[in-house]
């Protein structure tokens, strides 16, 4: 083993291995990535599912990425580039009469007035707090009950942002951010599709039912990128890559098919690497971007932790309830009462809020759901890198498959893959003569292809117990680790999932000696 | 089958054609349950000329007992006491005005379906012991369970007696207050204050999760969270419920839970008597069908009987609902405080069943342990079974499995019944509104009764031969009753948006109503409901400081 003084280890090469790589290497520090799998971007990648058809294999839509990430880095005039932008969402509706939301306009059948105007409000008012919960997604978490000067003006920092809200929407702020969208909802709006459209924001990629409190602030978090939806050109895998060129650009190393199997210690400290082939990488500093779960017991070891740290390791909650559906489809699928135009948009299966809250209703069981709920885009139609001509593939987030399926997902797999279909087709009656092929990702799946603990796509699940100083743990929330040279640069921390990218960087300020919680406004 | 009779709903007038009255009061309360009495009470003690009206023919609300069934004293809603602040029984002197908080010997116990059974005791030791039978891992993390929610218990008392302060608020004493808040909370140190936040925002099932691995012992453990709430035990935000049930005290002892001599109607007539001996007056069974307000002040109250009062200050002690949508005229109120009013959840999730018995039922499960049938007692095994309760409710139906809360006062208290016979009251859990949308009938009232009946005896065969009288309460009945809108016995849910100064209303938690000289006393204010009866005490405090009057109330924590 070389003795590499300084030398930086990020394991992983998703998205915010490459982000945090990317920083530190511009910082001027040796970095290099190891990723275990064949191509870099973890979960954010676009692969062949079937032949000549390409899909974002789990996340399939941009809308939360960093601006700091993105101007910082230089992304955009590094290659990227988006196939749509500011995709309007349509909700489906079983009679045909579908509901477009692009931005505060609706369209659509017996939309009153009252909804309209409320739509307007609800917008405003929840991108107020977004921008609130933006504002801590750039910072290091403050940690609270210390003395430290920098965690206090963190503290007060995020104060004052909330009382900056104005009397009274501080006060709504304060009152409906730790509750559920099903109230929300309820309070605002008449319309059911447009309530079960609404509701799916603070569900999507969770472990809740609207009713379920938390579900604002998951659905604030996923507002909180303050930017309309987006497809990259060339699917999710495009925005690694970039990624990838630009860390390489500024002089890191990236390693595929180096699977770490060990983070070694001296001591105290860590010394390095172990690869699954024996192969020892010595470095002063070690950054995993891995789940929590797999950093501290599978690569570091539970016996070098302290119990109440590891106790609190152990009780993340990461239980996917989420699968990812691919179909390769031999046309253009025709839904009912929509146009070619609206085929295009972020499509919904979310009649009402009483439809997707008794889809959650199985999954508390261990079961999936009788009636699903659904999270549809066919890229293809705007982005011929993904399919032959005239063909297209439509990528799905569906749920409730929760990852402890009751009757197991090697008997259960192929049912609930023909239920999916046979709900598409109750809103596009002949999907399924065009089906060249399909692929189903249970959480099982996600969690071998993906290496997640459980299959959750957040590492995590995103909800106020486990969010800014409680993410993934007290002693681990500000990005180092209570093992010296040790750091967490993934969805587990704060701010969580969706590509953002706020993890990869905030991780490299924290690496790079920030501790006090500025803005780090470039 | 039998038809069981609800009640004897028939008030008697007291009016007895008197002349409409028009004399005037320093203050007129609203309601004579257990905060209205408290608040009335600090009141006449400052030296107020106070008047009291409730539309029932008795005092006590839902802290009320009445003789249902000859010679049987039920508690008709309430059952058991251990929040009630020391601070009040002790201020308004209420050992001499007859009260008696008597500890039950057992603390509670939990069956299961093939016969097992896990008891908490009074002693811990033996708590331990018998956790370790069906869980050694368990057993060594109560201790550290215990310990965590101690802590959390120990911090949130010193801010029930005290009115919540308003974050917005530039004003000294509420910046005051939020100081004294923070300081409290550094005290704790980072690691409790994480366990804080934690435990405020998760659901009680995972925050079990955290600690014990035994499906009876969670089970046992997650009623706690779900008692009284529209949530089921997977909903984020049940965990803090929990704490709402274990703060309390009896004595002193943290967590214990006690019965009323005679009933927890006893409390309400304590409370009453006091309410008395310091000059009040008190007008039963007429309900008030307006608060007066001209411009922008109240005046007084007109009861349905006819008559009208007096006052520059009016208490309500109803549910925030019912003061403002049902006892105001709407031009009186802002509309947009109209619509918070209207979206404020206060939603019916809980029933009652009030039985006289013949004898004592005999639990299968208990057949080695007789001395735990003097506590709560649960039939339940899993969490999954509880959430399946809340599922039923949220289909709009009680839950056909539903969570029981079950005690034998008599056991304690051999007042209530003849001797040798006993009373049994049922809480339970989940009882929606409305069924399917729509009124309850009386033949689902006495359905949902069988239902519970029927729960009770699969666990103790031969308890249906015991029953002599039942009185069955949907929350139909607990609203036409006590006023509860919904049947919501916390007088609104305990959830994040409806809790401290965001309770019941952001900017209206300081027990102040929209119009000058307008107050609330009720469970719907901080810290809410259960017999605590902190609400009525603080909306007195801030009514005192209003006038200026030396302050009668007491305030913080006067125990630790």
């Amino acid at each position: 083993m070389t003795n590499t003084e300084n030398h930086t280890v990020i394991i992983g090469a998703g998205h915010n291995g490459l982000i945090c790589a990317a920083y530190l290497a511009k910082a001027g520090k040796k970095v290099t990535v190891l990723e275990a799998g064949e191509q870099v971007g973890g979960a954010a990648i676009t692969r062949e599912f079937a032949p000549d058809f390409k899909v974002s294999a789990a996340a399939h839509l941009v809308f939360l990425l960093d601006k700091h990430v993105r101007k910082e880095l230089s992304l955009d005039s590094s290659g990227l580039s988006f196939s749509q932008r500011n995709m309007k969402t349509t909700a489906l509706a079983a009679d045909g009469h579908h509901l477009t939301i692009a931005g505060s306009s609706l369209q659509g059948l017996n939309i009153s007035d009252k909804d309209r105007v409320a739509m307007k409000e609800y917008l405003r008012f929840m991108g107020k707090f977004a921008g609130v919960v933006n504002r801590l997604n750039n910072r290091i978490p403050p940690r609270v009950g210390t003395h430290n000067r920098s965690d206090w003006i963190g503290l007060a920092k995020t104060a004052l942002n909330v009382r900056l809200l104005g009397k009274k929407d501080m006060r709504e702020f304060l009152r409906i951010a730790g509750i559920n969208i099903y109230d929300v909802l309820q309070e605002n709006f008449e319309n059911p599709l447009l309530k079960g459209a609404l509701s799916m924001d603070g569900v999507l990629g969770t472990n809740l039912g609207p009713r379920s409190n938390n579900s604002v602030f998951c659905a604030l978090q996923r507002l909180s990128g303050l930017q309309g939806m987006a497809t990259p050109k060339g699917g999710m895998g495009a925005v690694s890559a970039t990624l990838a060129d630009v860390a390489s650009r500024h002089g890191a190393t990236i390693r595929t098919s180096a699977e770490v199997s060990q983070i070694l210690l001296d001591g105290d400290h860590v010394s390095g690497i172990e690869l699954a082939d024996g192969e020892q990488i010595a470095a002063s500093t070690v950054i995993s971007s891995a789940d929590p779960k797999t950093t501290f017991f599978e690569l570091l070891g539970a016996r070098n932790l302290e119990a109440g740290f590891a106790r609190r390791v152990q009780n993340i909650r990461m239980r996917g309830n989420v699968a990812k559906l691919h179909l390769a489809l031999d046309g253009i699928p025709e839904f009912k009462g929509l146009d070619q135009e609206r085929l295009a948009d972020r499509i919904l299966i979310a009649p009402d809020i009483e439809y997707v809250e008794r889809a959650f209703n199985q999954s508390k069981y261990g079961d999936y759901s009788i009636k699903p709920v659904a999270e549809i885009t066919i890229p293809s139609l705007k982005d011929d890198s993904l399919a032959p001509t005239g063909q297209h593939v439509l990528s799905a987030i569906v749920q409730y498959a929760p990852y402890q399926l009751k009757a197991g997902w090697d008997s259960e797999k192929d049912v609930f893959t023909e239920k999916l279909i046979d709900l598409i087709s109750e809103y596009a009656p002949d999907i399924r003569s065009q089906i060249l092929h399909k692929e189903l990702l249970t959480p099982v799946d996600i969690e071998r292809e993906f290496r997640i603990t459980g299959g959750h796509w957040h590492h995590g699940e995103l909800a106020i117990d486990q969010s800014l100083m409680l993410r993934p743990v007290p002693r681990a929330a500000q990005y180092a680790s209570p093992v010296d040279g040790l750091y967490l640069c993934g969805a587990g921390s704060h701010p969580g999932g969706g590509v953002m990218g706020s993890a990869g960087r905030n991780a490299a300020r924290a690496v790079l000696g920030a501790k006090d919680s500025e803005d780090g406004n470039a | 089958m039998r038809t069981y009779p609800t009640s004897e709903c028939n008030a008697e007038s007291t009016t007895n054609g008197e002349p409409v009255s028009m004399k005037k009061y320093d203050a007129i309360v609203i309601g004579a349950g257990h905060n209205g009495l408290t608040n009335a009470a600090y009141l006449a003690k400052a030296g107020l000329d106070v008047l009291m009206v409730e539309k029932n023919t008795y005092v006590g609300g839902a802290t009320a007992s009445r003789e249902l069934h000859k010679n049987w004293i039920y508690s008709n809603a309430s059952y058991v006491s251990s929040l009630l602040r020391p601070e009040v029984f002790r201020s308004l002197e209420l050992a001499k005005y007859g009260l008696q908080i008597v500890p039950y010997a057992g603390g509670n116990v939990t069956m299961s379906e093939d016969g097992d059974y896990i008891g908490s005791y009074v002693d811990p030791d033996v708590s331990r012991r018998d956790m370790a039978r069906i869980s050694p891992r368990d057993a060594n993390a109560k201790v550290r369970f215990d310990r965590d929610l101690m802590r959390q218990c120990r911090f949130i008392r010193q801010f029930l007696l005290r009115t919540a302060p308003d974050p917005t608020s530039f004003k000294p004493r509420d910046l005051m207050g939020m100081l004294q808040m923070g300081k409290a909370l550094m005290d704790l140190g980072e690691d409790v204050i994480y366990d804080m936040m934690r435990l405020y925002t998760m659901s009680i099932s995972e925050y079990l999760d955290e600690y014990f691995e035994h499906p009876l012992i969670k089970a046992a453990k997650a009623g706690s969270g779900i008692i009284g709430s529209a949530m089921g035990v997977m909903s984020p935000g049940t965990a803090y419920v929990l704490l709402h049930h274990a703060m309390g005290d009896v004595d002193g002892t943290m967590g214990a839970w006690g019965f009323a001599r005679g009933g927890t109607g006893a409390i309400a007539v304590a409370m009453k008597d006091c309410f008395e001996d310091h000059g009040g007056t008190l007008e039963t069974g007429s309900g008030v069908e307006q608060i007066l307000v001209n411009n922008g002040k109240v005046t007084g109250v007109a009861l349905e009987n006819g008559n009208e009062y007096q006052a520059d200050i009016v208490v309500s002690n109803m549910t925030l609902p019912r003061t403002f949508l049902e006892c105001m005229d709407k031009k009186d109120l802002d509309p947009e405080f109209l619509r918070r009013v209207r979206n404020f959840k206060i939603r019916g999730s809980s029933g009652k069943v009030n039985m006289a018995l013949d004898g004592l039922p005999k639990f299968t499960a208990l057949e080695g342990n007789p001395e735990l049938i003097s506590g709560d007692l649960h039939v339940v095994d899993s969490i999954e079974r509880l959430e399946l309760a809340y599922d039923d409710w949220k289909n709009g139906t009680w839950s056909k499995d539903p969570y029981l809360d079950i005690l034998i006062p008599t056991l304690t208290d051999p007042t209530m019944a003849p001797p040798g016979k006993h009373f049994m009251s049922v809480f339970v859990q989940y009882v929606p509104p409305k069924v399917n949308g729509k009124d309850w009938t009386d033949a689902q009232r006495d359905q949902f009764g069988q239902t519970v009946m029927n729960q009770i005896e699969k666990y103790a065969p031969g308890f249906k031969d015991l029953v002599l009288h039942a009185e069955i309460r949907t929350p139909r009945e607990l609203e036409n009753e006590i006023g509860l809108t919904e049947g919501n016995i916390f007088q609104g849910e305990l959830t994040m948006d409806q809790l401290l100064f965001n309770r019941p209303i952001p900017g209206y938690a300081q027990y102040r109503g929209p119009a000058k000289g307008l107050y609330m006393c009720g469970s719907s204010n901080h810290p809410g409901g259960g017999i605590m009866a902190a609400p009525g005490a603080n909306a007195a405090r801030e009514i005192l400081r209003d006038i200026r009057k030396p302050n009668t109330v007491p305030e913080g924590w006067l125990d630790d």
